[in-house]
Formats: C-alpha cells, structure tokens, sequence
C-alpha cells in the first residue's frame, strides 16, 4: 500500500468518534436539544455519500488507506464500492433519525449525555466496518460494535436484566469476533491475502484452496453471532433490555446487519460452493422458522419485533445463501426495506410506549384517534413489511420467490420455509403495526396523545421512504440495488425494478403468504397460546443454556480454585516437594544418567567424624520431643556445618556460620521460652511414613544431582578471573572479600537492603498488637 | 572427594523437608533453618572441594601460586547465610505473633481470611 493523503472518507469515518467526545458537553450546554446539533454529524456523512452514488454506480471502487503496523503488513484502508455504500447510507441515514429520537425519548435522563456519545461510537464503529478493507481494520472495528453494543444494551446498568442482556451480547459476539480473527489470520498467514480487495481479486478459485473450509467456518462463526443465527439468537432478544432508541437502530441498519454483510462481502470469493450453499440455507431456514415463532408467541411490541428481526436475518442468510443471483436481489432489496421498515417500526413501538406507558399487546388498543401520526406511520410501516403492493417489501419479496422458484441452488424446501416464514412475519408486522390502534380503548389508556416532533418524525419519514423507495425505482435500481449486486454476485444484471404486479408463479406464492399471515392474525390469540404452551413444554432454550454456561463456568472456577487453592499448608508443600522429587529423579532415570556413587571415600577420619556430627544433629532435630532438646541439636548441625567450611578452605565462611548460629540458638532459646510450643511431632504413622518418603526421594535425588554435576568437568573461567584479579586490579589478597565489596559490591549492598527491611518488618510484628481474633475453630477448641 | 559431602547435602535435604512437611509452625521453622544450611553447602560442593587451602594471596605474589578452593561458591554463601539469617529471625517473629494472636500453631486450623464453613458470595450479574 502507497503512503497517501488523508482524504475527505476519512475525515467522515473519523466524523463520529469526534461529535461522540464533544456530546457530553453539548448536552451540558443545550439540554436534549442538542441531539438536532448532533445529528449533523450523521446527516453531513450521509450527505457526503450521498454524493459517492454516482461515481460507484458507473462501476468505480473508492479506495485508499495507510500503512498502520508495516512490519506486520497492516494498513489502515477503506473500500468503497456498491455494498459499502449502501451500508454507509442506511447507517449514517437511519442513525441521524435515531440521535433526533433519543433527544425526545430520553429527555431528562440523567445520563443522556453519556447515551449520545455510546451512540456515536457505535454509529462510528459500524461505518468503520462497512467500508474497511484491511481485515485487521475490518477486524478492529467488528469488535468495537460488540464493545459498544455493550455499553449500550447495558445503558440502564442499574437494573440486573439489562447487565445479563449486555454481557450475554458481548460474550457470543465477542466470542464469534474471535472466530472471525481467527478465518482473518488463516487468510493473511495462509492464504496470504490481507485485505478485501486482495481477496476478491482471488474470486472463485479461492474455494480450490485447503484453507476454504476451515477459513469459512470460522468466518461463518463470527457473522452468525453478530446476526443472530439460531442458536446463537437469544442476545438480540434480550438486547430489547436497552433503551428503544438503541434497539431500533440495533435491529434496523446495524449491528446485526454486519453479519449479513460480512456474508455478502465474501460471496465473491467464498460463495457458490457446496459447503456455502448447504450451511447457510439450513441455519438461515432454521433462524426465520425459530424467529417468527417465538415472535408470535410474545405480547411485548418491542419482543414481537425482535424476534421478527431474528427471522429477517434468517432470510437473509438463507437467500445469501444460494448463491442465485435473483434470490440475492431479492435478499439486498429485502435488507434495504428491513432497515427502513423495522427501524420505523421500533421507534412507532417505543413512541407507543413512551405515551401509553405499556407496550404490552393485550393492554393495548384503540389508540388510533388519539395518536393518528404514529397509526398512520405503524400501518405503512407494517404494511410495507407484509410485503403488500407499491412498497420495497413486495419487489423484495416477488424477486427472492422469483430466485428460489427459477433459479439455481435451491430446494422446495427453501421455497416452503420462505413462504411460511414471510406468513408469519405478516402477522406479526400487523399485530405490531395495527393492533394496538384499533379495537376497543382500555380505560387507563385515555390519557394517551401524540409526542413531540421528535417522537413521531422518524417513524413517518421512514415509513414514506418505504414507499417512496419503490415509487422511484429507477433511483433505487441505478443508484442503490445494482451497485451492490454487481459486488456482491459480480455480474452486472439489470434488476426489474418497479411496483407494477406480474401476475405469475412467484405471485402465486405471495399470495399464498398472505393467506398464511392473515389466518394466524385472525387465529393470533389461540396460537400465541399454542405456542407458549409448547415452549413451556420443552423448557430449555439457548437463552437458559447461558445461564447455565456462566453458572457452569463460575461453579467449575470455585471447585478448582478450592482444590488448587485449599488453604492447607500441608497440601501446598507436599505437592511442592513431590514435584520437586519427581523433577529431580524422573530426568536422572529417564536419559540414564543416573550417577555411579564412588565406593571408596578419600576421608581423614576427623572430616568423617565432622560429618557424623551433622548427621546425629539432623537426627536429633527430627526426634527432639521438648524445645531445649531441639534448640540444641539445631545448634550441632549448624556448628558441624561451620566446621565442614572450615576443614575445605573457607575460614571466612566458618566464622560467619559460628556466628550465625550463635546468634539463632540464642534468639530461638530467647523466644521459645516465652511460648509453650510442643516440638514432639503430632503426625500419625501413616503421615510420617508418607511425608517420609517424600522428603527422602528429594533427599536422594538432591545428593544424586549433586554428584552428577560433580562428576562433570569442571568450568574454572570464572574463578580464575576472580584469582587472577583480585590482587592486580582490586589490590586486595583476600579474594572472597574482594569478591563481595568489590566485583559484586551491589550484591552486597542488595543483601545490606535486604536485612534492614527484615529488621523494619520485625520491628513493625513486634511493636504493634495484633488486630487478630482467634479462628472459630480454636475457640470451639477451649 | 565430593560424593560424601553430596551424600550429606541429601540429608540435610531430607531432614529439612521432612520437617517443614509437618503441621507445626515450630517444625516448620526448624526445618527451613536446616534448608538454608542445605543449600549452601549444595552451591559449596557444586564449586568443588579443595581441602585446606583458603583463597588467599600471600604477600609477596600478584596471583595465588597453587591450587585454592573455589572463591565464588564462598562468596555467594556469604551473601545467602546473611539472608537466611535474617529470613529466619523474621519467620521466627512471624510464628511467635501467629501464635500469640490466633492461639495455636497448628497450620490447619489457621483460616482467619476463609473459615471452611463460610457462604460463597452471590452469583448473578
């Protein structure tokens, strides 16, 4: 990569990170107004792409970076082409609707400030990987989104729901983000590419490659945490735990979506393979069926709408899936009107809530005259996302019936979990959309009215986008859908973009979704008990299995920590000295060097008698029942040690052991008479003999490996140094001496160092009482 | 010349170890008191064993003129007889005020910080 200039994309993916630190601040000057301030920021990025569409459209890809760790081969670089550019804009675009939001919803919350800039960041993050090109670049901002999202599910930490939900979110993505830097690293060190633009250079003889498989699970390890695939969909649920604003943007453009579109940027060069086709399709198939399930069985608006975002994502990667080229128009068209319709959706949910103070559906109803803004708004939005005429969701779904009835790498079966998937959203988009404005008004609910401007504006602005998407189709096609398919599937097909209704197979296939969703709206009730009741009846989900993960995980650390960690000091020094036993004899043994223990001694017999003389003080030390007994044969063997120096050229070393020893016989006679300590060992036999056994293997082996290092030749070059100038350039005769006050003067000082701080530290035991308490088990002892 | 004394060594080794696996703080002291002695007459071996010639240049010479005993072995036990002494003047204070505050010195029933019996603290999030 070419060292070049930092350009105006940078700036805006720099854009806000920067409006995240001042946003504190402007909340502290200008109250929630300042979210109108600070949604510039996403608008003038979205502005700044919006102005990209026409060089991307005509075939360009927009790229450029910096060297970051050139010994590494990272760079810091960014690519901009038709599916980055779409990302770019639903993020920057549904985030300046979602920072007006939070200005109204949160108003008067005390942290708001802090929210504004957990949502930059996100928005930040988020920008960062949709158009990173770098996979570390991809990689650091993949995992910024998990350490955001964090922040923000958790926003609401004093509640216990809301930390569980956080951790859980962090913990599978975070987890599926190591998987992911794992496929990266086999890409760079392996395969040798380092960024997308190599990669995709590769196309479809990457497959060929041995690292193929392993490169895609991993990568399909870490999109299908971050996008929520069953089993690993219970975070985005527990996710609803954050403040509305969050789960609208969350479920809408991003977070989620990074998943879906790590697929879609890999499809070039790992799709149309038959791992890719036979993986995704089953967790995508098994994701929407599980997804519009559990939707239907909740009564909460926001749980209804996130489990629906569970079984979009499962569409999603089921369509990615077959590598169909009109399945995956269907499947781009689909995300665009999913991010528009679910964002809107969640905000109307949250405005809903924000007014009526529940968004439970069964206290729910009759709202629709009071709040006829967010009706109109929920019924479009709902509308476009049953997929009914002149909206995004209809093409979308026309085009992926259209794929998966004509096209290749489908089955019947991928068709029929399409159908009845898309049925069941309907109902559900209309429980969320509908219900709760018509029927019957329960009482409490009079006091309910419109919000603010800022409660209702994005729901309607989306919900008219989600019209106007396919009312200028032209637009859409040229500017948005095309650029991205020729990405992702490569070709440069000319999609038919428009409202009108071709009436043919695939309609026939919308129509029988309709009359799915409308029979479990009518049959809503019964079946929400239906399903309640099956689900109870099993009673396990991967949400109860986390739980049972991190409990699992906290019991096994308490069970290790208290077998490693008992608070026996027995145990901890048995362990010790076996392992020191078997370090020391196992080695011996194993490379035969076991040493030959030479029969004939050369001894005068006073060095025998000396040496007898520490044996029997050993002795004596071990048998002592009562404390003189023990000080006095503590004595002997030190003594017995100071005459062995003493017999083998080392006078100094003599005089220091004598008084040495003096000194501890007299300190130990001083301090044992004050105490009525037993010396007697209080083992059992059984004790003794284990205890035994294990210092007298140390005790052998100790002498073994000592006479192994003897019998080696001897390396005299450092001792000859010493010798040989300890006259000449330290002018002293005693070499020993020599040797501690002059070449290794610091040592001496450090042990000087040493015995002062042991002073301090006994003066510091002695002169201060004892703050202790006796143990519990002591005073049951008297 | 070295294999009795190495044979010594390992029971010193022995007898210390022996000791400081018992549950009484005194024979603990008392064996890490031998330890010390064992390690340095481990260094003191490894040097090698020359009898009855201290490291020591006579007047009249630059060099010593015959073979001495290994200065450096003699040096480093120095150092470390100093510190072990003062390793086990602090132990020994150490036991003495253990014994005085919680009253016994067995090591097993000394758990001040943890009782056995205490409730582990609560799991949640």
């Amino acid at each position: 990569m070419q060292e070049s200039q930092i350009d105006w994309t940078f700036l805006v993916m720099a854009a806000p990170f920067l409006a995240a630190f001042v946003a504190p601040l402007l909340k502290r000057l200008l109250g929630s107004g300042a979210s109108w301030i600070l949604a510039a920021a996403p608008a003038a990025m979205f502005v700044y792409f919006l102005g990209l569409i026409a060089p991307v459209a005509s075939g360009s890809v927009i790229a450029n970076g910096f060297a970051w760790a050139p010994s590494l081969q990272i760079n810091f670089s960014y690519r901009l082409d038709g599916l980055s550019l779409l990302f770019a804009l639903l993020v920057s675009g549904i985030g300046t609707f979602i920072l007006i939001y939070a200005g109204a919803y949160l108003k008067g919350h005390a942290h708001q400030g802090r929210f504004f800039s957990f949502i930059l960041l996100f928005m930040g993050a988020m920008q960062g990987l949709v158009l990173a090109d770098d996979f570390m670049t991809l990689f650091v901002f993949w995992e910024l989104t998990s350490i955001t999202s964090f922040l923000l599910i958790g926003f609401d930490h004093t509640r216990e729901a809301a930390r569980r939900a956080a951790l859980q979110a962090l913990v599978i993505t975070a987890g599926g983000g190591l998987c992911l830097l794992a496929g990266l690293l086999m890409m760079t060190g392996l395969v040798g590419v380092h960024s997308m633009t190599e990669a995709i250079a590769l196309g479809s003889s990457f497959a060929e490659n041995p690292y193929y498989l392993p490169v895609l699970i991993l990568l399909l390890g870490g999109a299908f945490t971050k996008s929520a695939q069953f089993p690993f969909h219970s975070w985005l649920a527990n996710a609803m735990e954050a403040p509305t604003p969050v789960s609208a943007y969350l479920h809408s453009a991003t977070m989620v979506k990074a998943g879906v579109y790590l697929l879609l940027r890999v499809h070039p060069f790992m799709g149309e393979t038959v791992p890719w086709m036979t993986i995704l399709p089953l967790f995508g198939g098994a994701t929407l069926l599980a997804g519009t399930l559990l939707a239907l069985r909740q009564t909460d608006l926001k749980l209804i709408l996130a489990y629906t975002t569970v079984a979009s994502l499962g569409l999603l990667v089921m369509l990615t899936g077959t590598s169909n080229e009109t399945a995956i128009l269907g499947a781009l068209v689909y995300l665009l009107a999913h991010s528009l319709f679910k964002g809107g959706l969640f905000m109307m949910a949250g405005s809903v809530d924000h007014e009526a103070g529940t968004r439970d559906l069964r206290e729910l109803g009759g709202l629709g005259l009071k709040m006829p803004v967010t009706f109109l708004s929920g019924l479009v939005l709902a509308w476009a996302m049953g997929g009914l005429f002149v909206t995004l969701g209809f093409f979308a779904k026309e085009a992926m019936y259209e794929g998966l009835l004509h096209g290749e790498g489908t089955t019947p079966v991928t068709l029929g979990v399409a159908v009845v998937g898309n049925g069941l959203m309907f109902a559900a988009a209309f429980a969320v959309g509908l219900l709760p404005f018509i029927g019957k008004r329960p009482e409490n609910l009079s006091g309910a009215h419109e919000g603010p401007i800022g409660l209702w504006i994005g729901p309607l602005v989306l919900a008219c986008l989600s019209v106007a998407g396919i009312v200028f189709a032209a637009f859409t096609q040229e500017a948005l859908i095309g650029p991205t398919l020729a990405a992702v599937a490569g070709a440069r097909p000319h999609p038919d973009l428009s409202y009108a209704i071709h009436v043919n197979e695939a309609f026939a296939a919308s129509c029988v979704t309709w009359a799915i969703g409308i029979l479990a709206l009518l049959a809503l009730r019964p079946v929400r008990r239906g399903l309640a009741a099956s689900l109870d009846a099993i009673g396990w989900g991967p949400d109860r299995g986390f739980d049972q993960l991190v409990n699992g995980l906290t019991n096994g650390s308490a069970a290790v920590t208290r077998f490693i960690q008992n608070g026996d000091l027995e145990r901890y020094l048995s362990i010790t000295f076996t392992v020191l036993a078997l370090a020391l004899i196992v080695p011996l043994v194993v490379f035969g060097e076991w040493p030959h223990v030479p029969e004939t001694f050369a001894l005068a017999p006073h060095e025998w008698a000396v040496m007898g003389l520490a044996a029997v003080g050993l002795v004596a030390v071990i048998v002592a029942e009562n404390r003189l007994t023990a000080i006095v044969s503590l004595g002997i063997q030190g003594f017995a040690v100071a005459l062995i120096y003493m017999l083998f050229g080392a006078p100094d070393l003599s005089f220091t052991q004598f008084m040495v020893e003096t000194l501890s016989v007299v300190i130990l006679a001083l301090v044992m008479t004050r105490l009525s300590l037993m010396t007697a060992d209080r083992r059992n036999y059984f004790q003794r003999a284990k205890d035994g056994t294990i210092a007298l293997a140390c005790g052998i082996g100790t002498a073994a490996l000592l006479i192994a290092v003897t019998n080696q030749p001897f390396d005299s070059r450092l001792s000859d140094f010493f010798a040989e100038h300890s006259r000449t350039i330290a002018h002293g005769r005693n070499i020993v001496n020599v040797i501690i006050v002059d070449f290794r003067g610091l040592d001496t000082l450090g042990e000087i160092a040493v015995v002062m701080i042991t002073g301090l530290a006994i003066l510091a035991l002695l002169r201060f009482p004892a703050p202790w308490r006796p143990t519990r088990a002591v005073e049951e002892e008297k | 010349m070295e294999g009795p004394l190495a044979l010594l060594v390992g029971c010193f080794f022995a007898s210390a170890i022996y000791l400081m696996l018992s549950d009484s703080l005194i024979r603990i002291l008392l064996g890490v008191t031998i330890l010390a002695n064992a390690v340095n007459l481990l260094i003191f071996t490894a040097g090698r064993i020359v009898k009855e010639v201290p490291p020591i240049i006579p007047e009249d010479a630059m060099v010593p003129p015959i073979a001495t005993a290994n200065p450096l072995p003699q040096a480093l036990i120095l150092t470390a007889i100093v510190i072990s002494f003062s390793f086990f003047a602090f132990l020994l204070v150490l036991v003495f005020r253990t014994y005085q505050g919680l009253g016994t010195d067995k090591t097993g029933k000394m758990h001040m910080a943890e009782e056995p019996g205490d409730p582990v603290p609560p799991r949640g999030y």
